[in-house]
């Protein structure tokens, strides 16, 4: 059993909500998410997305393309993000790490090499905000032959046929956004997400994990009656902007211990 | 128009190995339902009658063809024709794209138009086009090519459009591009016309078809006052929309060379230029597989032309295609050639081409000398150049 099913099998048995942060790697500093990552899972953190900087991130709202800028500007590569897991795992970090970037990075590096150098480096799948499953052929083949699984996405734009044809295809989780719009932090959750989870969970027996938008406790625990697990991206990026320098590993890991309360 | 309808079917989304459709899965559905609206329309009679009777009556066209008969003197060699889309309404070959596909949004029951704009020339095109057919127009534009395009931005407001600027990355195209697709995630009921021959399927399919009216009528008006095809039709190529219309009616025609025209910039450093095919390989980027510029990591690359409008990383995939077949070729021309093109034809010609349409003006100046006075090129001057009169002034360090 790859290490995301085993995640959601414990969770599930255990009656509880993945929560999974989303850190940029090379965010606010080079070495950050070596720092953060480790205090996070000791905060309550079930699985990470790891975000890759991409210059042009053309779904993400505000916090998380300032995020990516910042994380270029710090001289941030995809080896880099590749060693970053390695060395999370060399640090005892058990939790499953997804890496999530836009397509271009991933096919210069090679989509063979890469699926094979993230899983030498202990990632467990991938995830391509810009990669629909009509173009993915080459990339989910190279990912099934190193053993990573590569993530899609249902929007509740997603039509039924192509929720129950992205459920055959999909492995490790579905990742369910949650409106339609860009990333970024919200204070309300749409009214509609409990019936678009419903409609994606009549389709499949995988996890459903839902993103963008999701930033305070009330919303996990509104989410989880619903889903699998949240991801938790701007708002955190928020809290670690909103830290003192010296300070923000700490306060990222009381804004997660937070989203348990 | 009949014309448009043998061209290849849309259905692949694939230009040889380039296109495609990499966007995110909030799109898809609204991606899926524009192909079939326009697949639907391309082949219903009714739509393209009342596109041409648009263009007739409300764009002008056909537009004029011209020898330009001194340029062709000063330059000792060539003769050298001018498709006239500077004199289409609006003043630019944009407006072809943004008749057309307005009126596809009015058949799909949009009623508030998105579009992205570099020059600004698109942007005025589609506030037109929403103002006649009563529809509500946002349109993204880079903070740093609304401080070079200002006419364009006020022209823009007056026809009831608001222009949203985008301060992120590099301020230009590719960042208004960026910003009107996360605008189209937030709201996939609106109806997203995409400028140039860029973009996911069946956008470069689409732009083409409409911009080929260029082509068509350039065919045509050619051969009525030379009795035979030109040797050269030359280009210039940002996005690509422009070239792909003129280029449509004459890559069946063996015997006529196709010659796009890049922006060379200030240098050959990434950074400093919009040459895609020189300075560029394929990759991925706003939704299609094509020549881009970027990094060894990927990273897209920032560009510069002294012309807002060819100064973008991508160039549309069936460009690509046509590079990669060897069935056009690409080349460059700088800020300065550009702005001593600029000059000459206004001063040899009496016009004053867009900047953009410079590019190309050069390449022909640069072609005819080595030509014999028996061949033909034909130019596209695919706009007109009042909006660039303030670049123009800046740099030739005069104070208006």
């Amino acid at each position: 059993m790859s290490r995301i099913a085993a995640t959601f099998a414990k969770l599930r048995a255990e009656g509880r909500t993945a929560l999974m942060p989303y850190l940029m790697t090379g965010y606010p500093e080079r070495d950050s998410a070596i720092q953060l990552a480790p205090a996070l899972e000791a905060a309550g953190a079930d699985l990470f997305e790891l975000g890759v900087p991409f210059s042009d991130p053309l779904a993400d709202g505000a916090t998380i393309q300032r995020a990516s800028e910042r994380a270029l500007a710090n001289g941030t590569r995809l080896e880099q993000c590749i060693a970053t897991i390695a060395a999370l795992r060399e640090r005892g970090v058990n939790a499953p790490i997804v890496p999530m970037g836009y397509y271009n990075p991933f096919l210069q590096y090679g989509l063979d090499r890469l699926a094979r150098d993230l899983a030498g480096a202990g990632a467990d799948g991938l995830i391509i905000p810009d990669l629909p499953p009509e173009e993915a052929g080459a990339c989910h083949a190279a990912c099934r032959t190193h053993g990573i699984d590569l993530i899609f996405f249902v929007a509740p734009t997603t039509p039924d046929d192509r929720i129950a044809h992205i459920a055959t295809i999909g492995s490790g989780f579905i990742y369910c956004v949650s409106l339609t719009g860009v990333t970024g932090a919200r204070r309300e959750l749409w009214s509609g997400l409990p019936a678009f989870l419903k409609r994606v969970r009549h389709h499949t027996d995988l996890p459903l994990v839902v993103g963008f938008g999701i930033s305070s406790a009330a919303h996990v625990r509104d989410v989880g009656a619903h889903a699998d697990g949240v991801i938790v991206a701007s708002a955190l990026i928020n809290a670690i902007d909103q830290a003192p320098p010296d300070e923000y590993v700490a306060r990222a890991a009381d804004f997660v211990r937070g989203l348990r309360a | 128009m009949t014309s448009t309808l043998d061209q290849p079917a849309t259905i692949p989304g694939r230009f040889g190995p380039y296109g495609g459709k990499y966007i995110p899965e909030t799109l898809a559905p609204a991606v899926a339902a524009l192909e079939e609206a326009y697949a639907a329309a391309r082949h219903d009679p009714a739509f393209w009658a009342e596109l041409e009777q648009l263009q007739q009556s409300y764009t002008g066209r056909p537009t004029p063809l011209t020898f330009a008969r001194r340029l062709t003197e000063a330059c000792g060699g060539a003769q050298i024709y001018l498709k006239r889309e500077d004199l289409a309404h609006t003043g630019a070959h944009k407006i072809n794209n943004a008749l057309g596909q307005g009126l596809l949004a009015r058949r799909m029951g949009k009623t508030r138009v998105i579009a992205e704009t570099g020059a600004g020339q698109h942007g005025v095109a589609t506030a037109t086009v929403c103002a006649l057919l009563g529809m509500q127009c946002v349109v993204y534009m880079g903070t740093d090519d609304m401080a070079r395009q200002q006419p364009n931005v006020f022209r823009m407001r007056l026809l009831g459009a608001e222009v949203r600027g985008v301060a992120s990355g590099s301020r230009t195209l590719k960042d208004a591009i960026n910003e009107a697709m996360r605008d189209w995630v937030t709201n996939p009921d609106s109806y997203y016309l995409l400028g140039s021959a860029l973009g996911p399927h069946p956008y470069p399919t689409m732009v083409r078809d409409f911009q080929s009216v260029i082509g068509c009528e350039a065919h045509e008006q050619i051969r009525a006052a030379t009795g035979r095809l030109p040797d050269v039709v030359i280009a210039c190529v940002g996005g690509g929309s422009n070239a792909i219309g003129i280029f449509s009616a004459f890559v069946p025609e063996t015997g006529v060379a196709l010659r796009g025209v890049e922006a060379g910039g200030r240098g050959t450093t990434l950074g400093d230029h919009a040459a895609r095919f020189s300075g560029g390989r394929p990759g991925v980027l706003q939704g299609t597989y094509t020549y881009i510029l970027q990094n060894d990591e990927g990273q897209i690359g920032l560009t510069h032309s002294i012309s807002a409008g060819l100064d973008y990383a991508a160039v549309g995939p069936e460009h690509a295609l046509l590079h990669d077949q060897g069935r056009a070729t690409y080349t460059s021309v700088d800020d300065e050639e550009a702005l001593d093109a600029f000059q000459a034809l206004a001063r040899l010609e009496g016009i004053i081409p867009a900047l953009e349409s410079a590019h190309a003006v050069a390449e022909a100046m640069k072609l005819a000398p080595a030509m014999r006075p028996d061949q033909l090129i034909l130019v596209n001057l695919s706009g007109r150049g009042d909006k660039d009169i303030f670049t123009v002034a800046d740099v030739l360090g005069v104070k208006l």
